[in-house]
């Protein structure tokens, strides 16, 4: 089978496509894990989550841009209780732990929305109607939109840590929580909001995935697997690395699917992860320490 | 420990296999009084028991937490249904020694990540891992049935003596309890020995253990050889009560309830594992007669049990009768 | 203004503070002497709130600070310039600096006043401000601490050996800042090894073994004689 150059050029768009989506989840869950040790098992379900309550909410006022501001700001404030509720007395124990708990919040997560939403596939319309020409493909102009909207969304949470005070104590925090806390700062509320960022970022991309793959109560696990391995390629907790990780693996798959079935495609990314923490253990991103 | 003199360690000794004569012979007459929902679902802890106890010897003796047991457990039922259904006539133990045999395999890379990954990173490794399998079971349909699985015909129990009869509810329920028992004595006498206390030393302190000169690397591979096998058996067990077997026990779902169970029961226990597999399946049972969505409250008590009980019941047990 | 009563502190099971009580007054300086692990860094840190007593009371102007929160210990004046500095290695030293003073209530004039402040006593650190903490020499690292600390504008310092390392010229760049502090009235609760700078910045000082405070003289008697010092520290 001979793979002609277009099809190399649609895939390497519908790469970076997946790979600004990914990364948009995957960032979160680095963040989080930088700032508090904690590995959510839970993440995938909260993107999952964002993605009912647009679906929801697109259903009742019509409007994507209301459901993904809407899904992102009540995904936050679950974010945030969960937090409260199930991490903050974690804190301080092996990251292990947290993934044992935040495993049993994915298990409650998944099966509430099954209880509230039912097994049915969502479909989100999409916001943006138009196609442009691709070869002999007629691509959706919202596949490019997303990945500028999701760049944007990244963007904006790498100035809010750049500048100003609360990126400074966020960063502060993640570096030394003790001494963070001794300057006086709210440790305890920076990592409520860090995690209710991490969630509403994951909300967003349930959302914005909703009009391309649909949304299901079961996407969770398959998100949270894909973060995870992006987040361990690109050094734990390394905000810049995930993201670089995200497209680089969302990219090996999409070539990856010229040959073989999207389902199997995945290996690929699950091959890359092993041989990282065989070989680079630190992630690809991440020079490696003296 | 509780064990300070000879007399003391006896005594111990003694009521362990007064206790362990005892739950055996509740088990052993449990087929003939029990109905046949609870026959079967007695006989279905008893093989969930055996795969938690495998992860036990990672998550609570070596301190290593696995999240791909469901890997050594779905490839235990599929080279048990490669027995069955290439191998004629159909014999339990040939299906025993392809189970155990396709169980191996992946062990023999999981240790390889055992010896060079440690903590979260070898738990996402063996979360991804068994993922790799699920991938590959469920979409190669030509050999794995793919999504449907394969069902298979029970061999015949085959003992010496006595060859050539089918199962029945009760033979093998009695089957599955004699190897989960001889099994468990197995792995009780492996984690008190030597080897077992390298591994506890692991846990407890792993540079350390390495600095006074024992080669960590070796017993971490023995050590997910041994929980592999012992995962595969369960695998193997399950396939033959259910005579099917599909790529969902593969699925890191079936990892994740085995580290529940270990978890509620107490990790490092052995027994805790049983009796928290026990615990989930009865939750379970119990609940969704009346809640379709069980899984809501039985998350809730996992979570809230991670939190506030992290020895499980069995920890905590042990720690009253210390006090 | 600050007080330790009979407080216990444990790391995980081994008992480190067997019932330590000592004061500082208001605008005082106070030494805290004893040989390496008697339990002095302990002491400061179960006032900060980063190990919890358990026993005993600490209290701060009158109230009962014990187990509260680093956070709001630190709002309410209490500043901690740990032994190890623990500078925020990857945040530049105006941002290290802006840690302690982007504070609800502080104004921009008063902002730019403080700056102003510790940039004076340490010029070195204006002039790297705009670079990442971790690239500070140890010297610098130290001074960095002590300016962090200042910009919460406490009305007590935990200082936890503060020369430890460092060269002499530093030392008495210590020295000056902790005599400015002294006369801005800024209280503080000083570890050292240096015995000397200790017996000269402070006016009362404390000494611990076995994790509780065996005796307390005045600096200026213990200056006179020697023997006590001999008979806690061996030196």
């Amino acid at each position: 089978m001979g793979i002609q150059l277009e099809q190399i050029v649609i895939q390497t768009v519908n790469g970076l496509v997946n790979g600004m989506v990914l990364a948009l989840v995957a960032s979160g869950l680095t963040l989080i894990f930088g700032i508090m040790d904690v590995v959510n098992f839970a993440h995938g379900d909260l993107v999952m989550l964002g993605g009912f309550v647009g679906a929801t909410t697109m259903a009742a006022t019509g409007n994507f841009w209301v459901a993904l501001l809407v899904a992102a700001v009540t995904v936050a404030v679950v974010g945030a209780a969960l937090q409260v509720t199930t991490l903050r007395p974690l804190l301080g124990r092996d990251p292990l732990t947290t993934i044992l708990a935040t495993f049993g919040v994915s298990l409650v997560l998944q099966k509430y929305a099954l209880w509230q939403w039912g097994p049915s596939a969502r479909q989100l319309a999409e916001p943006i109607t138009g196609r442009f020409d691709l070869f002999y493909l007629q691509y959706p102009w919202y596949r490019v939109a997303t990945a500028l909207f999701a760049g944007a969304i990244i963007g904006a949470l790498w100035l809010f840590l750049k500048r100003g005070t609360y990126g400074i104590w966020i960063r502060a925090t993640t570096q030394d929580r003790i001494m963070a806390a001794a300057m006086g700062i709210p440790v305890p509320w920076v990592h409520t909001t860090v995690f209710a960022i991490g969630a509403a970022m994951a909300a967003a991309s349930g959302v914005l995935f909703g009009p391309l793959g649909g949304v299901t109560q079961t996407m969770g696990a398959d998100f949270t697997l894909r973060a995870f391995i992006v987040v361990v390629v690109g050094g734990m907790g390394n905000l810049g690395g995930s993201i670089l990780a995200s497209i680089f693996i969302s990219l090996l798959e999409a070539y990856a699917s010229l040959f073989v079935s999207p389902a199997q495609a995945v290996i690929v990314s699950f091959v890359v992860l092993i041989l990282t923490l065989l070989f680079r253990p630190t992630g690809l991103f991440v020079p490696t320490p003296k | 420990m509780t064990a300070g003199t000879p007399a003391a360690t006896a005594r111990v000794d003694r009521a362990f296999w007064i206790g362990f004569a005892l739950v055996f012979g509740l088990l052993t007459v449990a087929p003939l009084v029990l109905p046949p929902f609870w026959r079967r679902f007695v006989t279905e802890i008893l093989i969930w028991g055996l795969l938690a106890m495998s992860s036990d010897i990672l998550i609570g003796y070596t301190g290593m937490v696995s999240f791909g047991h469901s890997a050594f457990f779905g490839l235990g039922m599929y080279g048990a249904a490669a027995a069955l259904l290439m191998v004629k006539p159909a014999n339990l133990w040939v299906a025993i020694v392809y189970g155990l045999f396709a169980a191996a395999v992946v062990a023999v890379f999981v240790a390889f990540f055992a010896t060079r990954l440690r903590d979260i990173y070898f738990a996402i490794t063996t979360l991804v891992f068994s993922q790799i399998f699920y991938v590959v079971i469920f979409t190669w349909t030509e050999v794995t049935g793919g999504e449907n699985g394969l069902t298979f015909r029970q061999p015949p129990l085959a003992l010496p003596g006595m060859t050539g009869h089918p199962f029945t509810p009760q033979t093998l329920h009695w089957f599955v309890l004699g190897v989960v028992a001889v099994s468990y004595l197995l792995l009780r006498r492996i984690t008190r020995s030597p080897f077992g206390m390298v591994l506890q030393s692991i846990r407890e302190n792993e540079p350390r253990t390495r600095a006074i000169g024992y080669p960590i690397e070796r017993y971490k591979i023995v050590a997910v050889m041994l929980s592999g096998l012992f995962a595969g058996l369960a695998g193997v067990l399950y396939a033959i009560q259910n005579k099917f077997t599909a790529p969902d026990f593969v699925f890191f779902l079936v990892s994740g309830e085995v580290v529940i169970f270990n978890v509620m029961g107490g990790v490092g226990t052995l027994v805790g594992p049983i009796v928290g597999a026990a615990f989930f399946l009865l939750l379970r049972e119990g609940l969704s007669r009346y809640f379709e969505y069980y899984l809501i409250p039985v998350g809730v008590i996992f979570t809230l049990m991670v939190i506030f009980l992290p020895q499980g019941f069995l920890g905590v047990l042990r720690r009253r009768l210390n006090e | 203004m600050l007080s330790l009563a009979d407080v216990h502190t444990y790391y995980g099971k081994s008992h480190i503070l067997h019932g330590v009580s000592l004061e500082v007054a208001a605008g005082e300086v106070v030494g805290l002497l004893g040989r390496n692990g008697v339990g002095k860094s302990t002491t400061l840190k179960s006032v900060m709130g980063l190990t919890r007593p358990a026993r005993g009371r600490v209290t701060f102007e009158g109230r009962d600070i014990t187990g509260m929160a680093p956070h709001q210990l630190a709002r309410l004046g209490i500043a901690w310039v740990p032994e190890d500095r623990r500078i925020f290695r990857l945040l530049s030293v105006l941002e290290n600096l802006r840690t302690g003073l982007d504070r609800a209530g502080v104004d921009d004039a008063r902002r730019q006043a403080l700056l102003d402040k510790v940039y004076r006593a340490f010029p070195v650190l204006r002039e790297r401000q705009y670079q990442a903490g971790g690239t500070l020499s140890g010297g610098e690292q130290q001074m960095l601490a002590i300016a962090r600390a200042m910009m919460l504008e406490p009305k007590i310092i935990l200082l936890d050996e503060p020369t430890e390392g460092l060269m002499p010229r530093m030392v008495s760049q210590i020295r000056d800042i902790i005599g400015l502090l002294n006369r801005e009235g800024v209280a503080i609760l000083l570890v050292e090894q240096n015995v000397p700078l200790t017996l000269e910045v402070s006016r009362r000082i404390y000494f611990m073994e076995k994790g509780v405070v065996r005796h307390q003289a005045l600096a200026a008697d213990l200056r006179a004689d020697h023997a006590v010092i001999h008979q806690y520290l061996g030196v």
